[in-house]
């Protein structure tokens, strides 16, 4: 489970426990290995958990959304987190495109989300600024850092995940339009130099910015 | 030969460095196609249309304006419809976005309502016949990924700094365009928008940031990173992860993996190890600058000049040598 899956899973489990009662079901699109991650998230609370299986995982975020969507469209929920976005793409596509395909209101990046009577507000982080929402259920969250840590799952958690129920379907993707067609490493830095120890070393440091590097 | 839709961002009524930028990136897609033209679509209060004219300098050939006195603050939901409605009645190659804020949120809404393939955070393209290549740095910046993209139009959103804002001149046709949703009807509302650290510019913007970390020892050091940002005068302020869970700083300042990604002109490390998350945010910055007392530490593999040192003794040097050269010019 990678690190906002992880918030918002947590996210979820807050939600139910503050309004006493209610349902957290764990979705993930993918091949058997994101088993684990799913009942990794019901050791941590969920009460159960959905595999929309596909062979491999396409980098086509939006074919993702759709068989989320396919997934999500009979309703029955007040409420739908995702991370801000995944640790292998950082798109932040599928969460986003999920609601819209579904019509429903996105707040995307919550770093803050308070939910009651069938409202909420979040506080969402822009560059160097934030902003105050506020929005009614049924909706969509995307889930930034620094909202809530992640809860480690408990022994008694993790026995009892493991005969929690866990369905797998096909997962309904749409066409895949983005395709990998390559990976290669990024160049590396050229190697740099130590200019000197302690603050007699700031004159010539000053002096490569201004000569050599020209960025003063 | 294919025109390309570009949205250009504005904040507080003022267009954003990224704006150029993207603009800049949709110019040279429309060339590699054959020389289609770039429409730049701007949204704001009433007014935001005039600064939009600037965006000639750059490479658009029209500027479409939606103006309403509720799109003072960013109403995502009118302006992607009002886009999306747009890209309909016209035919784009492609819709291009910076990968900011707005643009996160725009580019998903844009692919869902328009079907549309959609590729965020790209550093590069090439335009090769029917297809559109991209590279998009992923798993944390570690691998460089090269995608290919089918289908009109491909929705890409660019990194800040990845594409340099040049100079293409021409004259800018002005359209403006009426609202396809009521921007003051929108199911999710702004009620109030905070502003951060008064006067600076945001990390995206920046040429130079100063970032701070565990090794300042103490919340109240950070004054050392704030005054060398001042001497710099443009400079933004960030900090590691370390800094940020400790409450130090806000989590809105984090660079890394989970955090922001920067390629400012210069990135000046204050007491960072450099631990590989916090590498992955800024190792594509022009220069790097780190100070740090442990000579072992990770940061010195990526950074051009090193000083090894206190950074509560070296910093204050570096703010006043800073500030000297500064008056020099």
């Amino acid at each position: 489970m990678d690190d906002f899956a992880g918030y918002a899973v947590e996210v979820a489990l807050q939600t139910k426990e503050k309004a006493g009662s209610g349902e957290v079901v764990v979705v993930a699109v993918g091949p058997d290995s994101v088993q684990e991650t799913l009942r990794k998230a019901m050791s941590m609370g969920a009460d159960r958990a959905i595999q929309l299986k596909t062979d491999t995982m396409p980098f086509d975020g939006l074919s993702i959304a759709k068989a989320l969507a396919a997934e999500l469209k009979a309703g029955a929920f007040d409420l739908v987190f995702f991370g801000k976005h995944a640790f292998d793409t950082s798109a932040g596509v599928v969460g986003t495109a999920t609601a819209e395909l579904l019509g429903l209101p996105c707040v995307t990046a919550a770093s803050k989300l308070e939910i009651a009577n069938g409202k909420g507000s979040a506080r969402r982080e822009l560059e160097g600024a934030a902003e105050l929402v506020e929005f009614a259920l049924p909706a969509v969250v995307t889930i930034d850092e620094g909202i809530a840590r992640p809860r480690y799952p408990s022994l008694k958690g993790i026995m009892a995940a493991k005969k929690k129920p866990l369905e797998s379907r096909p997962a309904q993707l749409g066409p895949i339009r983005v395709v990998v067609k390559g990976m290669a490493l990024p160049p590396d830095r050229p190697p740099g130099r130590i200019v000197g120890e302690g603050p007699g070393a700031v004159t010539e440091l000053v002096k490569l910015l201004q000569t050599e590097a020209k960025v003063l | 030969m294919a025109n390309v839709l570009v949205f250009a961002e504005t904040r507080g009524g003022e267009l954003r460095k990224l704006a150029t930028e993207a603009v800049a990136a949709a110019r040279r897609l429309a060339d590699a196609t054959g020389g289609g033209e770039v429409h730049a679509f701007v949204a704001g209060a009433p007014g935001v249309a005039q600064k939009a004219d600037a965006l000639g300098r750059y490479g658009a050939d029209v500027v479409i304006a939606l103006e309403h006195p509720a799109l003072a603050t960013f109403e995502r939901e009118s302006i992607a419809a009002t886009i999306a409605a747009r890209a309909k009645s016209a035919s784009y190659r492609a819709i291009v976005l910076g990968f900011s804020a707005q643009g996160r949120d725009l580019g998903p809404r844009l692919a869902a309502k328009l079907d549309a393939p959609i590729v965020s955070d790209i550093v590069d393209l090439e335009v090769a016949g029917d297809a559109l290549t991209v590279k998009h740095p992923g798993y944390a910046n570690k691998v460089m990924i090269t995608l290919t993209i089918s289908g009109s139009p491909a929705i890409v959103s660019v990194r800040p700094s990845a594409f340099s804002a040049q100079e293409s001149p021409r004259t800018v046709r002005a359209e403006t365009i009426a609202p396809a949703a009521d921007p003051s009807a929108a199911r999710v509302k702004v009620t109030q928008v905070v502003e951060g650290s008064k006067g600076r510019p945001d990390l995206a913007d920046a040429p130079v940031i100063v970032a701070g970390g565990r090794g300042l020892k103490a919340p109240e050091n950070f004054k050392l990173v704030e005054d060398l940002a001042d001497a710099f005068g443009n400079a933004a302020v960030g900090a590691t992860r370390a800094v940020t869970d400790e409450g130090w700083r806000p989590h809105a300042d984090q660079i890394g993996q989970t955090g922001r990604q920067v390629s400012p002109q210069l990135y000046v490390a204050v007491g960072i190890s450099g631990a590989i998350q916090h590498l992955a945010g800024m190792r594509s910055s022009k220069t790097i600058v780190a100070i740090n007392r442990d000579k072992e530490a990770p940061i010195f593999k990526v950074a051009d000049y090193g000083i090894i040192g206190d950074v509560l003794e070296v910093v204050p040097a570096l703010t006043q040598a800073v500030r000297e050269a500064k008056k020099g010019h």
